[in-house]
């Protein structure tokens, strides 16, 4: 009885330190392709992302967007605070976009003119909550 | 302490404790999340940025976290079932693995709802999303694994190994947002505080203490289920009914 207990002690320690490795070397793997967007830095920076569809992502950069009078094109920077790329994009845009807030965008990035040029734009909301009257309250004090 | 852990993996024992406890349980779990839910839906403040639809956190995230911390709760049944033979972890494991799946898709649905209006599309690839879409497979795995053996012994012995091998998946949703960008926003309230208003944050928590509790009282019922299933022929069963 004891003996056989001590395998399954062993079958289960050994189960659980091989995946605590595969654990290890899923994540590591994954690092290099997991990401669902690159920042403006990776963009601009020395290696050349050689893909037709990705997604970069950021803040909107303040006083940024452009926005056409008669039709739905957008011209907007998307900046990580260190870099910012211009984005053309012609559609609808999400409600939660706006100036200072998350956004990602999907398309195809022109290396020869530096415009991202987006088929597709999502908010990206952050992890705070606030209510109206409190904003207002932060907006008055400042 | 040893003679209470004996006294619960006992069934007759969990069967009497659960047969009192559960409608006290149960309607007190009801209470706590309408409370939660009401006082989230119609008497919380607005947010200033998504308006009127982050209400749905009221229900999203009790979800979300009811459905990691049931499988948090298998991975133990299943080292407990490995090597202890207790036949209860597997009871436990079975009756649980369903309210795991149910909980997994109202966080998936409910997230779903919320993206559309938030981000502008109902479902996209990243890492948390992806990660908790697993997590409904292998609920659903474990269910139909469950159904599939015909003697007792090798089916909680398989289901275990599986459960184990799955928990693999859990520090991948919670680290998730942390490790890699991702659509989806990093953790609101952490053990240093909470990024949510005060106003905003106590009808969730205490909607998140109702789901706790829901699931407490319906798996004991479903573990109570289970026991009878696996006992019919056994006296103490007879002398009850």
């Amino acid at each position: 009885m004891r003996t056989k207990r001590r395998n399954r002690v062993i079958f289960v320690s050994s189960l659980i330190a091989s995946l605590s490795v595969a654990f290890t070397f899923i994540v590591l793997a994954m690092n290099e392709n997991v990401d669902f967007y690159y920042t403006p830095s990776d963009l601009t920076g020395s290696k050349i992302i050689n893909k037709d569809s990705l997604r970069i992502g950021g803040l909107v950069q303040e006083d940024s967007i452009k926005i056409s009078n008669n039709s739905l094109e957008t011209n907007f920077l998307v900046t990580d605070l260190e870099n910012s790329i211009e984005v053309y994009y012609e559609g609808i845009l999400p409600n939660l976009f706006k100036e200072n807030s998350g956004v990602i965008a999907r398309g195809f990035y022109d290396y020869s003119n530096g415009i991202f040029y987006a088929k597709e734009i999502l908010a990206k909301h952050d992890e705070n909550y606030i209510p109206k009257e409190v904003k207002k309250a932060l907006v008055n004090d400042s | 302490m040893r003679q209470l852990f004996n006294q619960l993996i006992s069934f007759p024992y969990f069967f009497k404790i659960a047969q009192i406890s559960f409608p006290y349980l149960f309607l007190l779990s009801i209470s706590v999340i309408l409370l939660g839910v009401l006082w989230g839906v119609f008497f919380s403040p607005v947010d200033v940025t998504q308006g009127e639809v982050y209400r749905i956190i009221y229900l999203h995230v009790p979800a979300a976290s009811v459905a990691q911390s049931i499988y948090y709760t298998m991975v133990i049944a299943s080292v407990t079932y490995l090597i202890w033979r207790i036949k209860m972890a597997s009871v436990f494991m079975i009756s649980m693995a369903p309210l795991g799946a149910i909980f997994t898709f109202l966080a998936l649905f409910t997230g779903a709802v919320w993206g559309q209006s938030t981000w502008g599309t109902w479902w996209v690839w990243d890492a948390r999303l992806t990660s908790t879409l697993i997590l409904l497979i292998l609920y659903l795995a474990i269910i139909s694994l469950f159904s599939s053996f015909d003697r007792r012994a090798s089916t909680d012995q398989a289901v275990s190994i599986v459960v184990l091998i799955g928990g693999i998946n859990l520090p991948i949703i919670k680290l998730s947002v942390e490790w890699w960008n991702t659509l989806h926003q990093s953790a609101s309230i952490t053990l240093s505080g909470s990024s949510i208003d005060n106003e905003m944050l106590i009808p969730l928590l205490i909607s998140i203490l109702g789901f706790y509790l829901y699931v407490t009282a319906i798996g004991m019922r479903r573990m109570q289920v289970e026991i009878l299933k696996r006992e019919i022929s056994h006296n103490w069963v007879k002398r009850i009914f």
